[in-house]
C-alpha cells in the first residue's frame, strides 16, 4: 500500500484511538453535542528562512492568513520533516508584536520616530537617493575615462532575502551607479 | 558546495573544519549519520572547541584558531610522503604535472615570501608582481607536462618541496595538537585517497573569517585534489553558506566586485569600452571563453531596447570602479568614518551588531546624511542613534524605517548552500501596513524613474531606460523569467535548426548569444524558471518542482527543484570517472561514458560536453571553467599560488616558525585617525594574552534581528556569554555564571562566564594559550539582550576578500 504522510496519520490516529478510548467513554460521547472545531485551515509548503539547509516547512494559516502552525516537510529531500528550533519559530517570526508595522521616520538630532505613510517614504526616500546621486557623481574618473558612478551612496544586504529582490537590488544600485554594494556574504 | 546535503551520505570520511554544522547547519546531521549507520563513515572535527559537532565526530582534533594552514600543510606532506595520494586522478585531473617557469620562487627560498613582492610604502605590507607565477609553455603556448612527475619544476615537485617544511613537529608546536592527534587524523583523512574512496570537507566561517581566509579554503581544496575527493559522490569541498540565501545573493551580484553570475565589475583602467572588457576578461579556453554572451545578455535584460550593437549594449550605463576591492565591506566603512558616504540603504541587515569593530561601524552610521532601513524588527541598526550613551540630540543623520514582509509573507525562490534553487510561494499576510522587500524596492525604482524623468540631473540615461515593468505590485514571476532569460529573436543552430523561439524561456545558457538575441538576468540561473518535468510528466517552472524519483539512489533527487548550474547536483562531475570514462568503483557510479550511445550517462546532469568522448582532445580536462581544464593544485590567489602559514594579525606567538614574516603580506591595514579614537588599533599578547573566537548557537541567529525579538528561542538562549576553559577560570578566579569583562585593543563588553571542558589550553611554542569563545548573536535590543561580541574584534580582513578576521584576535578577562 502506498501510504502517505497524511494517509499515515490518519491511519495511525483511528488506530490510537480505537485502542486508547475505553468503551464506556466511547458509549457516553455519542451523547456529546458536535462542535465545529475545524476552521478553514490552508496548508502549503515552503523553505525554512534560517540556515542554508533549505528545509522544507509546512505551514498552516486561518482564514485571517496568519500562521497557526509551522512543521516539517517529509517529501522536502533536505530535511524528510526535521527541523531545528530556529525552524518552527517562523509562526512567532510572523506574528509578533514586535514587528515594524508602519513606516517610521526620525528627524536630525530628534529622539523619536515618528510614524508616516508610504506615499511620504517611498517619495523621501527616492528623493535622497537622487540628491545624493546627482550630487556626488562622477561622469569620468582623474584620468578622465568614463566611469558613470555614485560614490556617494552605499547598499547593503540582502543575504536573507529571495534571489528576485537581490536580482533587482544588483540590477537597480548599478543603474544608479552605486559601487559600494555590499552584503553579508563579505562579512 | 560543490556538492550538496543529502549527498553526505555518500562519503566514507567527513571532515568539519571550521565549521560545527549540528548547531548551524542541522539538516547536514542527518546524511553525516546515515553516513556513518550505513557505510560505516568516520566523522573528524577540527575546531578549536569541542563543539557540539565534536561530540558526534569519531575524532576530535582540537587546533588553535588561525593554524590552518599548518595543519592542512603537515597533511599533504603525510599523503605525499607516504604515497596516499590518488595518483591517476592527480596526474590526469589536476596541474601537478604541469611544468612552472624557473623564475617562480616560493617561501623556502624567499623567507616567507613569493618571488614578485613589492612593498610599496615599506611596511611589510603590499602586493605581489605575478609576472613569475606561470606555466612552461611550448612555441604554440601549451603547458609543459610531465606525467611521470618527477621533472623538479612540475607542479608536484614544487609543492612537494614547499609542504616538506610543515614537519609533524613543527605543525605540532604552532598549533598546540599533539602529534600523534595529528597522525590520526592525517591517517583516517588519507584513506580517501583510494580510488573507491570518498571524503567531503565541510567547512563554514571558522576556515574563512581570517586574515588568511581565503587561502585556508585553497589548502583544504589542494587536499581533496590530491586525494581524488572533487566531482565525485561523498566528496567535494564544501562551503556551508551561513545564511537561507546568502549563497542567492552573492549569485545575483549583491557585491562590489561581481555582477551577476560571477561576471567580475568593469574596471576603469582596463575595461573602458565593452571591447575592451571582452578583450581582457575572456579566457580563449574554458567555459568562461562564453563571457560575452552572459555579460551582453545581462545588458539586454537591464536596458532591453536601449542596449544595442551601436551603443555597446549600453556598456556606460554601468559604473566602473578603480579597484573593486576599495569598495568592500570594511573599506566601505572606513570610507564612511572618513565621511565619504553621505546615504546609506539597508536590505535586512544589522552591521551595528554583526561588523567587525561593530563601535567604530556605529560611529561611521553617525556620519551619514540619511539612512534607509527595511526591517522586520527595530534593531541595533534601525536605532543606532539612541543606542546605551549615545546622545541623539548629537546626531543629524535621517533614518528611515521601512517596515518589511518576512520570508513566509511574500513568494520567491532561495538557494540552499548546495546551489538548490526551491521556490516558496507566499504563505502568510504581512502584519499591519508591512511590503515585502521586492515591492519596497520596485516603488523605489518606479519613483526614481518618475523623479529622473522630470528633472534629468547627471546622465539619466540608466534610470530613465532601466526595463522595469513588473507592475505597480511587482509581479515576482516575471523577474524570474528575467533571471532565467528569455530569446529576443528565434535562436538557431548552425545547421538552422531552432534552439528557442522568439520569445521562449530559455531551458538552458548553452543557448546565449552575444549578440543582443537574448536577454538573460543571471547566466547560471538559465531553466530555473523553464517549464520542466517533475520525473511523472507534468510540467511546471523548474524550482517548483517536488518529484521524488532518485535515479541510482544516490539522493540526487534531479526531479526536485532545480539546481545551478543546468540542474547538475554535483559540479565537476567528469572527476567521477576514470580518464577511460569508466567509474572509479561500482559503489561510485555517478556518470559514466557510454560506447554505444557515444555519449556520457548516469545520475546527474554531466559536468561535461555531453558527446565529448574520453578519447577526445581535452576529453580529460574535468574543470571546464579553468582554461587549462586541470584542478589548480597552483592556483594564485594575492598571497601567492601555494597557501604558506602567517600569523593572524593578533596573536599569542613571538615569531611564526616557517619564516619571518609574521602576517598575511597583502593584508591592508587601515590607518585612519579617526578610527585611533574609537579603538580601531591593534593589541599586543603581552596586554591581552588570551585567543578569542566568536560563533554561533542554533537558538539564535545571525545579529538576531530573527531571532532576539522571538519569546521562544529567547527562553532558550536568553543572555549573552563567554566560553572559557576551567584552568583559565581557575586562573583568573571566575566561577562558572560570574559576570566578568572581555577587553580587547578595541573596547570592552560584560558577559556571563560559561565554565567548561569544552575549551582546553593549548601548549603553543612551548607555553600555554588559552582560548575563549562568545556568541556574536547579541545586542541591546529585543527581549535577547546582551553586549556587543564584534565591539571587540579588530577591522581588518583577508587578503583576497577582506572578510574579517573574527576567528583569532587577542582579548583579556577578568571578573567583572
Amino acid at each position: 500500500m502506498n501510504v502517505t504522510r497524511r494517509n499515515f496519520l490518519k491511519v495511525s490516529g483511528m488506530a490510537a484511538g480505537s485502542v486508547l478510548l475505553p468503551s464506556s467513554m466511547a458509549a457516553s460521547s455519542e451523547k456529546v453535542r458536535s462542535f465545529p472545531l475545524h476552521k478553514p485551515v490552508k496548508e502549503a509548503a515552503t523553505i525554512c528562512p534560517y540556515c542554508s539547509c533549505g528545509c522544507g516547512l509546512l505551514i498552516s494559516t486561518g482564514p485571517d492568513g496568519h500562521i497557526i502552525n509551522a512543521e516539517g516537510d517529509p517529501d522536502n529531500p533536505q530535511n524528510r520533516g526535521a527541523l531545528d528550533p530556529k525552524s518552527i519559530s517562523v509562526r512567532e517570526l510572523s506574528q509578533s508584536p514586535l514587528r515594524l508595522k508602519k513606516p517610521l521616520y526620525r528627524a536630525p538630532g530628534s529622539d523619536r520616530f515618528v510614524e508616516k505613510d508610504w506615499n511620504w517614504m517611498i517619495t523621501e526616500v527616492a528623493k535622497r537617493i537622487k540628491t545624493t546621486r546627482d550630487a556626488t557623481f562622477q561622469k569620468t574618473n582623474a584620468k578622465g575615462v568614463t566611469v558613470n558612478r555614485t560614490p556617494g551612496l552605499a547598499f547593503l544586504g540582502g543575504a536573507a532575502h529571495n534571489n528576485e529582490e537581490c536580482y533587482l537590488a544588483s540590477k537597480l544600485n548599478r543603474a544608479l551607479g552605486v559601487v559600494y554594494l555590499e552584503h553579508q556574504a563579505r562579512i | 558546495m560543490t556538492n550538496h546535503w543529502v549527498d553526505l551520505k555518500n562519503a566514507d570520511v567527513i571532515m568539519m573544519n571550521g565549521s560545527n554544522a549540528a548547531e548551524n547547519h542541522p539538516a547536514a546531521m542527518t546524511w553525516i549519520n546515515k553516513a556513518k549507520d550505513e557505510r560505516g563513515a568516520k566523522l573528524i572535527v577540527v575546531d578549536p572547541r569541542f563543539t557540539r559537532s565534536a561530540s558526534q565526530a569519531d575524532l576530535y582534533v582540537p587546533i588553535r584558531s588561525g593554524t590552518d594552514i599548518p595543519f592542512y600543510g603537515g597533511m599533504m606532506k603525510y599523503i605525499i610522503d607516504n604515497n596516499l595520494y590518488h595518483r591517476e586522478y592527480v596526474v590526469h585531473y589536476t596541474n601537478a604535472a604541469t611544468l612552472l617557469v624557473p623564475e617562480f620562487k616560493g617561501p623556502a627560498e624567499l623567507d616567507g615570501l613569493f618571488s614578485g613582492f613589492v612593498d610599496e610604502d615599506k611596511d611589510g605590507f603590499g602586493t605581489y608582481d605575478r609576472d613569475t607565477w606561470k606555466y612552461q609553455t611550448d612555441a604554440a603556448g601549451n603547458p609543459l607536462r610531465d606525467e611521470t612527475l618527477k621533472n623538479p619544476r612540475c607542479v608536484f615537485q614544487i609543492m612537494r618541496r614547499h609542504y616538506a617544511r610543515y614537519t609533524l613537529e613543527k605543525v605540532s608546536r604552532i598549533t598546540g595538537c599533539p602529534q600523534d592527534k595529528l597522525e590520526a587524523v592525517y591517517k583516517l583523512y588519507a584513506s580517501t585517497g583510494a580510488p573507491n574512496k570518498t571524503g567531503t570537507i565541510l567547512y563554514a566561517m571558522g576556515q574563512t573569517q581570517h586574515t588568511v581566509g581565503s587561502q585556508n579554503v585553497r589548502a583544504l581544496s589542494m587536499v581533496q585534489l590530491l586525494l581524488g575527493n572533487l566531482g565525485r559522490q561523498g566528496g567535494g569541498v564544501n562551503a556551508l553558506r551561513g545564511e537561507s540565501n546568502v549563497q542567492g545573493s552573492t549569485d545575483q551580484g549583491v557585491l562590489a566586485d561581481v555582477l551577476t553570475g560571477y561576471i567580475g565589475v568593469p574596471r576603469a583602467a582596463n575595461h573602458p569600452t565593452l571591447a575592451a572588457y571582452i578583450e581582457k576578461e575572456t579566457p580563449k579556453t574554458g567555459y568562461w571563453s562564453n563571457k560575452p554572451k552572459f555579460l551582453v545578455s545581462m545588458l539586454k535584460a537591464w536596458w532591453g531596447d536601449h542596449a544595442t550593437a551601436e551603443n555597446q549594449f549600453a556598456y556606460d550605463y554601468l559604473p566602473k570602479v578603480e579597484n573593486p576591492s576599495q569598495h568592500f565591506w570594511i573599506s566601505l566603512f572606513e570610507d564612511m568614518v572618513a565621511g565619504k558616504i553621505q546615504g546609506l540603504w539597508i536590505m535586512g541587515q544589522n552591521p551595528a551588531v554583526s561588523g567587525p569593530n561593530s563601535r567604530l561601524e556605529r560611529e561611521a552610521l553617525k556620519k551619514l546624511k540619511w539612512l534607509v532601513v527595511q526591517e522586520i524588527f527595530d534593531t541595533e541598526t534601525c536605532s543606532f542613534w539612541r543606542a546605551p550613551g549615545v546622545k541623539s540630540a548629537d546626531i543629524q543623520t535621517e533614518v528611515f524605517i521601512l517596515p518589511a514582509g518576512d520570508a513566509m509573507e511574500k513568494q520567491g525562490s532561495i538557494v540552499t548552500s548546495g546551489r538548490l534553487i526551491q521556490w516558496r510561494p507566499k504563505v502568510a499576510e504581512p502584519p499591519g501596513e508591512a511590503l515585502p522587500d521586492d515591492q519596497i524596492i520596485n516603488l523605489v525604482a518606479l519613483k526614481l524613474k518618475e523623479l529622473y524623468s522630470s528633472d534629468p540631473g547627471p546622465f539619466p540615461g540608466p534610470i530613465r531606460h532601466l526595463k522595469w515593468d513588473y507592475g505597480k505590485e511587482v509581479d515576482v514571476e516575471k523577474v524570474a523569467q528575467e533571471i532565467n532569460g528569455y530569446a529576443l529573436d528565434d535562436i538557431k543552430d548552425p545547421k538552422g535548426e531552432i534552439l528557442a523561439k522568439k520569445g521562449e524561456l530559455l531551458k538552458t545558457f548553452g543557448v546565449l548569444q552575444d549578440d543582443g538575441t537574448t536577454a538573460c538576468g543571471t547566466w547560471i540561473y538559465a531553466g530555473y524558471f523553464a517549464l520542466a518535468d517533475d520525473g511523472t510528466g507534468r510540467m511546471m517552472p523548474a524550482s517548483k518542482r517536488r518529484g521524488q524519483k532518485d535515479p541510482g539512489g544516490l539522493g540526487m533527487y534531479p526531479y526536485w527543484a532545480f539546481s545551478w548550474p543546468a540542474n547538475r547536483r554535483i559540479i565537476y562531475n567528469r572527476c567521477s570517472a576514470d580518464p577511460n570514462g569508466k567509474p572509479w568503483s561500482e559503489d561510485k557510479k555517478l556518470i559514466w561514458w557510454d560506447e554505444t550511445q557515444k555519449k556520457w550517462v548516469g545520475y546527474d546532469v554531466p559536468d561535461f560536453v555531453a558527446t565529448k568522448a574520453p578519447a577526445d582532445p581535452g576529453g580529460r580536462d574535468p574543470f571546464i571553467m579553468r582554461t587549462d581544464g586541470k584542478g589548480g593544485l597552483f592556483a594564485p590567489l594575492n598571497e601567492g599560488p601555494f597557501p604558506e602559514h602567517y600569523e593572524p594579525v593578533e596573536t599569542p606567538v613571538e615569531k611564526n616558525p616557517f619564516s619571518s614574516r609574521m602576517h598575511n603580506p597583502v593584508i591592508k591595514i587601515w590607518k585612519t585617525e579617526a578610527g585611533k579614537n574609537i579603538g580601531n588599533n591593534w593589541g599586543k599578547s603581552k596586554e591581552f594574552p588570551i585567543v578569542a573566537t566568536t560563533y554561533r548557537v542554533v537558538e539564535q541567529w545571525q545579529a538576531g534581528g530573527m531571532s532576539r525579538w522571538l519569546g521562544w528561542l529567547t527562553e532558550c538562549q536568553p543572555d549573552m556569554f563567554i566560553e572559557m576553559s576551567k584552568e583559565l577560570a581557575k586562573e583568573r578566579g571566575i566561577q562558572n555564571g560570574d559576570r566578568v569583562k572581555v577587553r580587547s585593543a578595541r573596547g570592552e563588553i560584560q558577559a556571563v562566564a560559561v565554565v567548561t571542558a569544552r575549551f582546553k589550553p593549548f601548549q603553543v611554542e612551548g607555553k600555554p594559550v588559552h582560548i575563549v569563545g562568545m556568541p556574536w548573536h547579541y545586542g541591546w535590543g529585543g527581549l535577547a539582550r546582551g553586549d556587543v561580541a564584534n565591539d571587540l574584534t579588530p577591522h581588518v580582513g583577508d587578503g583576497n576578500t577582506t572578510i574579517p578576521e573574527y576567528k583569532a584576535f587577542l582579548v583579556d578577562v577578568k571578573k567583572a
